[in-house]
């Protein structure tokens, strides 16, 4: 083999730390190297050809580049040396940027440290053999998990880009938190009548296929071919009957539950549709307060059904879906505001969170859209606002900004004055975090126009004091104290990752950061792909998200989606196991451990032997730390090659 | 080139891809400074880690071995680190029967976004190897019985490698 090292500059990022000369000149004492040099930026255009040139200039055979992660740029040199001639896998990477030249500034053990990476790529490339991809086909049907906004969203580009899809959605209906606003900022557009369209839209769609009031039970497979279990949970009503009428709920006797959608101010029915345009417009029973299931007698809702389609005895089902991609859109959860003992929520009626206040605000909400505090009914005249509860505080380990507070908190503030026209609004800030188009102006005109009185500092504590809330906090411009006296006080929750994600992400096999979040393949570059093929990422699930990023996110999975599925087969990545039929002995552990099924056993000559499908192979691997006789052997990552990695660091 | 002598010792890591690999790369895009001592070697999963790798290493002349892989229920591959959880669980309890010192093997789960994570891991295990200074040689051990028992951990046993 000839081969030849190329050790990038990266500008200053590693030549910095690195002598990537002297790395260069090293690399030429190794076996098989016959040509080496260091490159300014190995992946622009001029050093990709310089990459081809030496190629066919010294008749190369292989290629090392050391320069970044293989994370990052392995596809960009691999169709590099494939544009030269040869074969894409007859390439090998060193990581001596995120590995060697950021993590430390010993100029000299950085380089020795490279030359070591750059050794044991150079015997690992010298056992690499070429590989060609083979093709599968793939199911060109798409999963949308979540019905918010941004999953609404990619549905529906999806659907008019001709795929079908399948939503899943969690609650009884689809919309998510936005479904829940009164108003959206910065225009004071009215949430529903600009959602409600697009949830009408999906119900109406014939290539959407809505499981709501489900949940993803399992995931197996793989991009193209993923089996999806879903889990449709009881709903105690048949919903090809219901017609959503809403007799049921008229009727139903047991009428003091906490209204979940109304963020438990007010009460409601047991049997209930969350809001009148709620999509599917179906009843769902809760049976944790329905009479029927807690005493045993009642039946109201079974009597006046005019289809008759209440099922007391409905169970959940599974139904199983084949698609070919899935888009994660399950959005977030509100950080729960009685972590917070001092602002006195749970405690005190009259502090909500921001959403409730919301549904005070909203025509469909538990007052009819006329804000009345819980505790007493009484129209509050001074509303009281805390930012940051459950934002950038490290005590709570809540070190990261939900972004989008300081916005609807200002639009709360407007929307305030515009009820109640003599009332007063204080809201209590860090720092006015507002970049977005319209959104400073937004923010000047609640103080400007609307008189909302922005005190900057922290809340110390809220406490009651006769029928009023006292406030008390720091004013960190004017150097004092400051005591509000309030009618409401309003905390503006932070956003989480909402609940189950951890779970959902451990079944579609992708990375959730501390809090819970997704992760995303590169922060910058693929914010809505996942380093799982086929699993594809939108809204507020990735971290928290406004309206507008929500839907371009959700638009933006979609375009991934469908581009995925421009091709009618997909190629699968040869890097994967194949069996040395002489040596295998037909014991069938490898069977027994691979987690794809990927492998089967077939008749050889009267005997047993394993061999590997293609293209459901993943390239773990597993199989070849488990198998006696060393028969399988995954592609890339042989024992030979590994064992050559361990002899090139301990034997130099 | 050798490890620095005096300065560094012979650390080898072998790290998933998915998770702990990225989890690598996550610190350096971070600039968190790690001691230099470590050298990576990139395998698709946890569970990919024959428990012989590491034997061969530490036989070889390594000072210390670390592994890394995705948290236990977050393997890109469904399952792979469960594998090799089992089996990295028994050769930490098997080292000291070959009489190489356990405290020089450890293994442990760093996922692609906990970068300070992966700093701490790096810089704890450095540490604790440096505190047990340089592996003992196999010096009384005869070069020919030596070079069996790597051949023989290299083969897997019985086994013949590819």
């Amino acid at each position: 083999m000839r081969i030849g090292v190329f050790v990038c500059h990266c500008g200053s990022n590693i030549e910095g730390t690195v002598d990537t000369a002297v790395v260069a000149r090293t690399s030429l004492d190794f076996p098989e190297v016959v040509y080496a040099t260091d490159t300014m930026y190995a992946c622009s255009e001029p050093g990709q050809d310089g990459i081809i040139q030496a190629i066919k200039e010294k008749h190369l055979t292989g290629v090392v580049v050391a320069s970044c992660t293989p994370r990052m740029h392995e596809p960009t040199f691999r169709r590099a040396v494939e544009r030269a001639g040869l074969n894409r896998f007859m390439f090998e990477m060193a990581n001596i940027r995120e590995h060697v030249s950021w993590i430390g500034k010993d100029r000299e053990a950085n380089t020795n440290k490279s030359v070591d990476l750059v050794r044991i790529a150079v015997e690992k490339l010298r056992r690499d053999a070429p590989l060609s991809p083979s093709k599968f086909s793939i199911n060109k049907r798409v999963m949308i998990i979540g019905g918010g906004v941004a999953g609404i969203q990619a549905a529906l580009d999806c659907a008019d880009g001709g795929l079908e899809v399948v939503l899943v959605e969690r609650e009884s209906t689809i919309g998510g938190k936005m479904a829940k606003l009164d108003k959206t900022f910065p225009t004071v557009d009215c949430s529903s009548c600009i959602l409600g369209p697009k949830m009408v839209d999906v119900a109406q769609h014939d290539k959407i296929t809505l499981h709501a009031y489900s949940e993803v039970d399992s995931i197996g497979g793989y991009v193209g071919n993923f089996q999806v279990k879903v889990k449709k949970r009881a709903t105690y009503v048949d919903w090809t009957l219901c017609t959503g009428c809403g007799a049921c709920m008229e009727k139903c006797p047991s009428k003091k539950n906490p209204d979940k959608f109304n963020e438990k101010i007010g009460p409601t029915t047991s049997i209930n549709i969350p809001f009148p345009q709620a999509i599917p417009k179906k009843a769902v029973i809760d049976p944790t307060t329905c009479r029927q299931f807690v005493k045993g007698k009642c039946g109201v809702c079974a009597k006046v059904c005019p289809t008759g389609a209440i099922r007391y005895d409905m169970a959940d089902e599974i139904v199983t879906e084949d698609v070919g991609a899935i888009v994660a859109a399950t959005g977030y959860d509100l950080f729960d505001i009685r972590k917070i003992p001092e602002y006195g929520a749970g405690r005190y009626p009259d502090v909500i969170t921001s959403l409730a206040y919301e549904r005070l605000l909203s025509a469909s909400g538990p007052t009819g859209g006329h804000v009345k505090r819980p505790s007493d009914g009484k129209e509050p005249k001074n509303v009281v606002f805390i930012q940051c509860v459950g934002s950038r505080d490290k005590s709570l380990d809540r070190p990261y900004c939900s972004g989008f507070c300081c916005m609807y908190t200002a639009k709360q503030a407007i929307l305030t004055k515009d009820h109640i026209p003599d009332s007063q609004s204080y809201v209590f800030y860090m720092d006015i975090r507002s970049p977005g188009k319209m959104y400073d102006e937004f923010t000047r005109r609640a103080m400007e126009e609307y008189g909302a009185r922005y005190i900057r500092g922290r809340v110390a504590m809220v406490y009651p004091k006769g029928d009023k809330m006292i406030v008390r906090g720091a004013d960190t411009l004017a150097g004092t104290q400051v005591e509000v006296e309030a009618d409401l006080v309003v905390l503006a929750a932070g956003a989480e990752a909402a609940v189950g994600a951890p779970q959902l992400a451990e079944k579609l096999r992708i990375s959730y950061d501390r809090y819970g979040f997704f992760m995303e393949s590169h922060p910058k570059l693929k914010p809505v792909e996942t380093n799982t093929a086929g699993v594809y990422l939108a809204g507020s699930c990735q971290g928290p998200k406004d309206i507008p990023q929500s839907v371009g996110q959700g638009s933006a999975a979609a375009a991934k989606v469908l581009a995925l599925f421009s091709k009618d087969q997909l190629e699968s990545d040869p890097q994967i196991s194949r069996v040395d039929i002489k040596r295998c002995v037909g014991c069938g552990k490898c069977i027994m451990t691979c987690p794809f099924q990927a492998i089967k056993e077939v008749e050889f000559r009267g005997q047993k032997k394993a061999e590997v499908i293609e293209t459901v192979c993943q390239g773990c691997g597993i199989c070849t730390s488990t198998c006696p006789q060393g028969a399988i052997q995954l592609s890339h990552f042989t024992d030979n090659q590994i064992l050559a990695e361990v002899n090139a660091l301990c034997q130099s | 080139m050798p490890v620095l002598t005096g300065k560094e010792l012979r650390i080898v890591g072998f790290l998933c891809n998915w998770c702990s690999y990225g989890g690598a790369d996550t610190a350096g895009v971070g600039r968190f400074t790690q001691p230099t001592d470590l050298r990576i070697i990139r395998v698709p999963c946890s569970g990919r880690i024959d428990p012989l790798f590491i034997l061969k290493t530490l036989i070889s002349g390594a000072d210390g071995v670390l592994v890394s892989g995705c948290h236990p229920r977050d393997c890109h591959y469904a399952e792979g680190n469960f594998y090799a959880r089992r089996r990295l669980e028994v050769l930490k309890r098997f080292l000291p029967i070959l009489g190489i010192d356990p405290a020089r093997f450890d293994y442990t789960w760093v996922s692609a976004s906990e970068g300070q994570r992966w700093q701490k891991v790096v810089t704890v295990f450095t540490e604790q190897i440096h505190a047990l200074g340089p592996a003992p040689r196999f010096d009384s051990v005869s070069p020919e019985l030596l070079a069996k028992v790597a051949g023989a951990l290299s083969q897997g046993g019985n086994r013949v490698a590819a």
